[in-house]
């Protein structure tokens, strides 16, 4: 006994990678990648913001940046991880009055996550495009 | 003297971490007002796409959309703090890392609040 590798032989519990992913699954850790994605992407509103309060030519870089590829494509990411983790947080609050627990309405719940957010990010940006 | 407290006794009250059901509450607090507060930013900021600098100061510089503003990064800086923290806590289990994090997640959240509340105001002062 005293020559067992304890560590080896220890049984783990099954990692992440050995499930078959659920959408109840996939919406939960979208919920995080989207809120910690959302922490860093505040950056872009301080710049714009400070930017504006700077003046005509830094609100001038700031937008230009905001409006090439890279910037639009940051932009478009942002805003469907506001709306995702915002509807992300209205299923965590109808979960806590202790309704929709059941099978049907997680799994409900979970597709109209993703679906409600991809869909009112598109309507959003051609709302915007419109617009300019 | 030998304590006496059963774990039960211990963990009534404000619980094991000492802390209660605060930092919940402040998250679910954060989120409800995030939601009508994100329906105000998206609005804005669609109604300012490729407006002019004077358009957009103009409009920031009015009271309700800059009060608002304000009370928008306030609730989303609070939000977004003590959402990383959980975050932080769940997966880094090192010290000094996951203190050291935890103090950048403040520091960070507090000059996201900071720098954009103060950009607000300065425009809407007309500086």
């Amino acid at each position: 006994m005293s020559h067992v590798d304890a560590k080896a032989n220890r049984p783990l519990s099954p990692h992440l990678q050995v499930y078959r992913p659920i959408v109840t699954m996939v919406m939960s850790i979208m919920h995080r990648i989207t809120g910690s994605a959302l922490f860093f992407g505040t950056i872009l509103l301080v710049w714009w913001l400070v930017a504006a309060a700077t003046g005509p030519e830094a609100f001038a870089i700031a937008n230009g940046f905001m409006g090439s590829w890279i910037g639009i494509i940051l932009l478009f990411g942002f805003s469907w991880a506001l709306i995702h983790h915002t509807l992300g947080g209205i299923r965590h609050f109808i979960w806590d009055t202790g309704r929709g627990f059941d099978e049907k309405s997680r799994e409900g719940l979970a597709w109209a996550t993703i679906i409600g957010s991809v869909s009112l990010t598109i309507l959003l940006w051609i709302i915007g495009l419109i617009a300019i | 003297m030998a304590n006496m407290t059963t774990p039960l006794k211990r963990v009534r009250g404000l619980g094991s971490a000492r802390s209660g059901t605060d930092h919940f509450w402040i998250q679910r607090l954060t989120a409800l007002a995030n939601v009508p507060l994100v329906l105000f930013f998206l609005v804005l900021v669609i109604s300012l796409a490729g407006e002019s600098y004077d358009v957009v100061l103009d409009r920031l510089s009015s009271p309700l959309v800059a009060i608002i503003f304000v009370l928008t990064i306030a609730s989303i800086a609070i939000h977004m703090r003590v959402g990383m923290q959980v975050v932080i806590e769940d997966y880094i289990h090192r010290d000094p890392t996951r203190v050291l994090l935890l103090i950048a997640n403040t520091f960070f959240s507090l000059f996201v609040a900071a720098a954009s509340i103060f950009a607000i105001l300065k425009i809407s002062f007309g500086g």
